[in-house]
Parts: C-alpha cells; sequence; structure tokens
C-alpha cells in the first residue's frame, strides 16, 4: 500500500478528481492534439502565447489518473512562465519521470511537480505523465491559424 | 466484502484437477511484487505448460535441421516433426485435409493472406465485404486495406448492448453484392461467442465465402471445421498454450488451390527460371521461406497437452470460474461488466466507476495480479459502448477460485486507493 501512496499521492488524486484549468479557451493561439495510440489516452492543450508570455493555459481530455493530475498540474505551474521557461520545465519533469530509480530523484526546481517523482518505478506509466508535456511543447510550436470560413 | 451467498466452489462437481495442471506450468509458480502470480491476461496469451517447452528444447537438441530438401537423417526428421503437427492441427480442428492446414505467423497473417490472396482477385467496385462491430483489429484492418484497394466496399453488423451481433442486420445486408464475409468466432473484448454455425449458413445461402477468426474461440471450446462449413479459420499458437510466432489458416483446398501466392519465395516453387516459376502444391504454396519449425513443433505439443486433458473439460473448468467470478465482480460497488450476452466465455471485461483502467491495471499489479487494460486492440467496439478503455480479466485452464477471490480483493483494494 505505502508504494502505491508513492504513487497515488493525495495531490494527484486530488487533481485527478477536480482536474484545474480543465476547458477549453475559445480564442487560444497556441494549440495541440495528444494521442497515446497504445492505450487510448487523449489530451487537447489550449494556450495564449503573447510576447513569449504563456498568459492562459488550458486542457481537455481523457486519460487515467497520472495522465489528468499531470495536465492539470502542469497548467497550474505554466501559466504566467515564459516560453523559455516551459521548455525548461518540461526538460526536468522528463528528466524525473524517465531517471534511474538507483538515485534519488532530483526535484530541485520542480516545486509541486515533485509528487511525480514515484512514476519513474512504474515504466508502463511514464507516457501516462509525459503526454501532457509532449502535447504542450508542440502547441508552443504550433500557432492556431484564425478559423476561416471562406 | 459483501457476504457470499453464493455456491460453494467446492459443491462444483468437475472431474479436473486444476492443481495438477498447474502443476506443468512453471510460470505459475512466479513471485510478483512479492506475491504470487494471478495470470488473468490469457486473452492477450496463455502460459505454456512444461510439454510445449520440452518439445522446444528436444527439437533443437536432437532434432534440429532445415526441412523439405534435406537428404539426411536429421533434415528428414525435422521435415517428419514438422508434417506431424500439421496433421495434429488438422485432427484437433476436423479438417478433412493436412493440406488444407497452412502455418503462418499467427491468425493475423493467415487473415492477411486471405485479404490479400483472396480479395486481390475476387473483389472488384460495387462488392460488398462484411465483417461484424465486435472485431479485433486483426480482422478490420487487412479488410479495410483489400476494400480500399479494390474499390469495394466493407459493412458491419452492428452488436446490442449485450455484446449480441443483431442477426437481422446481417440478415439485411448480405446480397448478390456480398463477396465475402469475415466474423469472429469470440469477442477477445467481451466475450460474446458469435453463432457462427447459422452464421456460415447465412453467408453460403448467398454464395458469399467466410472466414471466422477463431484466435480466442479454439482455446476455449471443441471446433469441429467440417461440421462448421465454414471456407477459412484462423487460429494462433501462442493463445493456445503454445510458442509465440506460429499461427494456422484453415481454408478449404478448392479455393486455396484457386488462389495465387500470398509472398514468393523458396519451398513454394516447383520451377523457378527467370522467364516462368511454376508454384507448388498446397499448403507449400503459401509457404514462402524457411517456415517457424520450432513453432509448429511446439504447437503440436500444446495440441497434444489440450487433448490430454480434454478441451470439454477445460471448457467446463473455465464456465464454472467465470459463473463464480460474474456475480462477485457485478456486487462491487460502480463495477459495470461490458459484454454481458448469455453466450460468452472466459473474458471479464469492466469499468469501475470513473477510475481509468489503467489505474486497475497497475494497482492490482502490485498483487501480483495480471489483467489486460485498454483498448483491446478493439477500438470500435470501446466506441460503441462510449468507453475509452476497460480493465480485462480472461481466464484459462489453470485458473482457480481463489485466484478471482484474490481479484475481488484486488479490486476492493482500487477503490479505497483512489478514494
Amino acid at each position: 500500500m505505502s508504494e502505491l501512496r508513492e504513487l497515488y499521492q493525495e495531490v494527484i488524486l486530488d487533481h485527478n478528481k477536480n482536474p484545474r484549468n480543465y476547458r477549453e479557451i475559445q480564442d487560444a493561439n497556441h494549440t495541440a492534439n495528444g494521442n497515446n495510440p497504445l492505450c487510448g489516452d487523449q489530451v487537447s492543450i489550449f494556450m495564449n502565447l503573447e510576447d513569449g508570455v504563456i498568459q492562459d493555459i488550458s486542457f481537455q481530455g481523457q486519460g487515467c489518473a497520472i495522465s489528468k493530475a499531470s495536465a492539470s498540474l502542469m497548467t497550474t505551474v505554466l501559466k504566467g512562465k515564459t516560453e523559455a521557461e516551459a521548455e525548461e520545465y518540461f526538460e526536468k519533469f522528463r528528466t524525473l519521470v524517465t531517471s534511474d530509480t538507483e538515485n534519488e530523484p532530483d526535484i530541485d526546481g520542480l516545486g509541486k511537480l515533485a509528487v511525480f517523482s514515484g512514476v519513474r518505478e512504474y515504466p508502463a506509466r511514464v507516457k501516462c505523465a509525459s503526454l501532457a508535456w509532449h502535447t504542450m511543447e508542440a502547441a508552443l510550436h504550433t500557432i492556431q491559424k484564425p478559423v476561416s470560413t471562406e | 466484502m459483501g457476504a457470499v451467498t453464493l455456491q460453494n466452489p467446492a459443491e462444483i462437481k468437475i472431474d479436473y484437477a486444476v492443481e495438477r495442471i498447474r502443476e506443468d506450468f512453471p510460470i505459475l509458480r512466479e513471485l510478483i511484487h512479492g506475491k504470487p502470480l494471478v495470470y488473468l491476461d490469457n486473452a492477450a496469451t496463455t502460459q505454456k505448460p512444461r510439454q510445449v517447452l520440452n518439445a522446444l528444447t528436444a527439437y533443437y537438441e536432437h532434432d534440429n535441421a532445415n526441412i523439405h530438401r534435406g537428404v539426411y537423417l536429421l533434415s528428414e526428421r525435422a521435415t517428419k516433426f514438422h508434417e506431424d503437427a500439421r496433421k495434429k492441427v488438422q485432427k484437433f480442428l476436423n479438417a478433412a485435409r493436412p493440406e488444407e492446414i497452412i502455418f503462418t505467423r499467427n491468425s493475423t497473417e493467415a487473415i492477411n493472406l486471405v485479404a490479400q490472396s483472396y480479395g486481390r482477385k475476387n473483389f472488384s467496385a460495387g462488392d460488398e465485404v462484411i465483417i461484424s462491430a465486435i472485431e479485433h483489429h486483426a480482422n478490420i484492418v487487412p479488410w479495410q486495406m483489400i476494400c480500399e484497394e479494390r474499390g469495394a466496399v466493407l459493412r458491419v453488423i452492428p452488436v446490442d448492448d449485450r455484446g449480441d451481433l443483431i442477426l437481422e442486420a446481417y440478415e439485411e445486408m448480405l446480397s448478390e453484392h456480398t463477396k465475402f464475409v469475415a466474423l469472429t468466432h469470440m469477442s477477445n473484448a467481451l466475450g460474446t461467442v458469435t453463432p457462427v454455425k447459422k452464421m456460415i449458413e447465412m453467408a453460403h445461402s448467398v454464395g458469399a465465402p467466410i472466414l471466422i477468426d477463431g484466435s480466442q474461440a479454439a482455446y476455449h471450446m471443441s471446433v469441429d471445421l467440417q461440421a462448421l462449413d465454414c471456407d477459412f479459420y484462423a487460429i494462433t499458437g501462442h493463445k493456445l498454450y503454445g510458442p509465440t510466432g506460429i499461427g494456422v489458416l484453415y481454408g478449404k483446398r478448392d479455393l486455396l488451390n484457386e488462389m495465387p501466392p500470398y509472398q514468393g519465395g523458396g519451398d513454394m516453387i516447383l520451377s523457378v527460371t527467370f522467364e516462368k516459376t511454376t508454384y507448388n502444391d498446397l499448403p507449400f504454396k503459401f509457404e514462402a521461406g524457411t517456415p517457424d519449425i520450432s513453432g509448429a513443433i511446439g504447437l503440436g505439443a500444446a495440441i497434444d497437452f489440450i487433448q490430454s486433458t480434454g478441451i470439454e473439460k477445460m471448457a467446463a473448468h473455465e464456465k464454472s470460474i467465470l459463473d463464480y467470478a460474474t456475480p462477485r465482480l457485478q456486487e462491487i460497488p460502480g463495477l459495470r461488466l461490458i459484454g454481458t450476452s448469455k453466450s460468452k466465455a472466459s473474458v471479464l471485461s469492466f469499468v469501475l466507476g470513473d477510475i481509468h483502467p489503467h489505474d486497475v491495471g497497475t494497482i492490482l499489479d502490485q498483487d501480483g495480479i495480471a489483467i489486460r487494460t485498454g483498448h483491446h486492440c478493439a477500438q470500435p467496439v470501446m466506441r460503441r459502448y462510449n468507453i475509452p478503455a476497460t480493465a480485462r480479466a480472461s481466464l484459462a485452464c489453470y485458473n482457480t477460485f481463489d485466484e478471482i477471490d484474490v481479484l475481488v480483493k484486488g479490486i476492493h483494494k482500487v477503490l479505497e486507493v483512489m478514494g
């Protein structure tokens, strides 16, 4: 049970049940969809990026507790951050969930994202935790063209 | 857990020594996270009895040689064992002739063979191919591919809420345009056993050949191909307690003779010149290149194992486990079984409130319980029931009532962990 609690920490369960920023941003200027074809998890990221700063970020989709909580926590952390800071968080997060379980996890600078350190014990679940982050990174580089009715 | 008011398993009388059968499967003694393995992912692949493992080792230690053309004793022996395995499959499925048994890599390759060979030759624009809504991707995608290439139309028999195919809709679909039907004998995602005998007759009534995907059915029930009278039947060895990498396509001799080869290469020819190649006779016409010799021998050993135990007894045992498990799962708060057909075998597919199946799978794994979670290569089935995925426990001949109790306890723990 204690091992499972490392994975399913209270914060993760809370964000799974009450996901933050779970909505569509109608006028988002950066969006991307992410799929995990192996398990059917799906996430859409909506972002308003102005002058290199993430003014607003939200998500919608379906997936397990790990993937939903990861997306939810990510949006709370990245709101107000610069593009460069978002990339930096992504790199740190990816390192955290894929790092060697022999050593202590490097949670420096990750803040509340450190709750995902338990994921590295479950190789099958690493993709669940990182799907939202990969999709966020794709959104950063995907400029949403205004919808035209022409 | 609630009070158990159901039939005590000890009262269910079956002449079946499950503990002795379990002794034949070395892997069942593995500890997973320090707990005894409870293997309930049999619809994905079954475990292998010692008889199969020994046959593989014995072949490589004593008989290994390439087959069919060697003039030396070892090659003759390997050839004999390979062809003996074909005859074992023939007798097991009651096919009329050994040359109607084509060895493939798996049932996926068997279905692709028919789609690419029979389909390419016989389908044209406006023709219709019928499949069902509960097929595995392996019995959807090969037909989509060939229909797209030939301009044929793929039609899908719908399924009702319990998981039964709607035969009235099938009846309406059948016409002179129907050029082929491909249908599962048993759904891997729902457990539904389809009324194949009747559906084969219906296909034949409009002159359409029919392929049955027996991947799931072949290890849960006895299959009599001559009685069924289907035109093609596909099985895979690794679900039949045999090794991975070996499967079988059964086809009626006359149809197979009319079909062009699927792959070209060695073994499938009689003579080759740069101007013209003459193809070999059945079954070799469809077996290009060095086959999985040890796989075929391993499959033969698996069939010996099944026949010495008795597939009817295995089926009866699995049915009693399914009947024991079904109400016990259903009384778990929030648990909903997906697939509740009266005609069903060995599969317990479920959703648990709003807890995602992956979380169910990870938590059960901590107790040594192996189940599958996800779409089970049947995404259209998931869409039909408006769910992204299910958790699936699936049974085989070595599962026990105690293992179901461990599963039920594990699911209660999932509820506890996920709050």
